[in-house]
């Protein structure tokens, strides 16, 4: 990987920060930052829809368990959707 | 130093080409999940069961099958059968 920095960081102030397979982790990692919070918002929303009624002072204990297991089946369906959409994919291209 | 570097690098553009794939995949499986949960979820229980699971898997297939519908319809309008009122009244 370092012979790939050489001709990329030797115009840059030699830093090293430059060279692509560290911007390519960078990316990764933040690729992944930015899914699971878009997991975690679609999650909060789709949870806080089925399992609070009308807001009280706090979370009552029914609507924490159901919170913790809508939480689960998400995930689940989640899985589920990407196995299928994934399924369906491979079953497009072998037509090709 | 050479400007052009950071584009001309053909391991940079694969990578971005790849995750660029990854990603819309990904934002897609956020998309279906969120849609089919409202069409398959009552209320969240213990675990899936087969009866919902097999609603999501259909979802996701009539879903595909929904896009892939419109651009064919589409592209057929555009093939000269005017305006897409008038395609609609078939």
């Amino acid at each position: 990987m370092d012979s790939f920095g050489s001709d990329f960081s030797s115009g840059a102030a030699g830093s090293g920060k430059m060279d692509p397979g560290t911007i390519m982790e960078q990316v990764k990692v933040q690729i992944a930052v930015a899914n699971a919070q878009e997991l975690l918002q679609r999650m909060t929303d789709k949870c806080f829809k089925k399992c609070v009624g009308k807001p009280g002072g706090s979370l009552d204990n029914s609507e924490q368990k159901c919170i913790a297991m809508c939480m689960d089946r998400y995930m689940d369906a989640w899985n589920t959707v990407s196995r299928a959409y994934n399924s369906r994919l491979q079953r497009e291209r072998a037509r090709i | 130093m050479d400007t052009q570097g950071v584009t001309a690098d053909p391991q940079l553009q694969q990578f971005i080409e790849v995750e660029s794939q990854k990603q819309r995949f990904q934002q897609l499986v956020h998309q279906m999940t969120d849609v089919c949960w409202e069409k398959c979820m009552d209320k969240p229980g213990p675990k899936l069961d087969s009866r919902t699971e097999t609603c999501f898997v259909n979802c996701v297939e009539r879903f595909i099958d929904t896009s892939q519908f419109i651009l064919n319809r589409l592209e057929q309008t555009q093939r000269g059968r005017g305006s897409l009122s008038e395609s609609m009244s078939d």
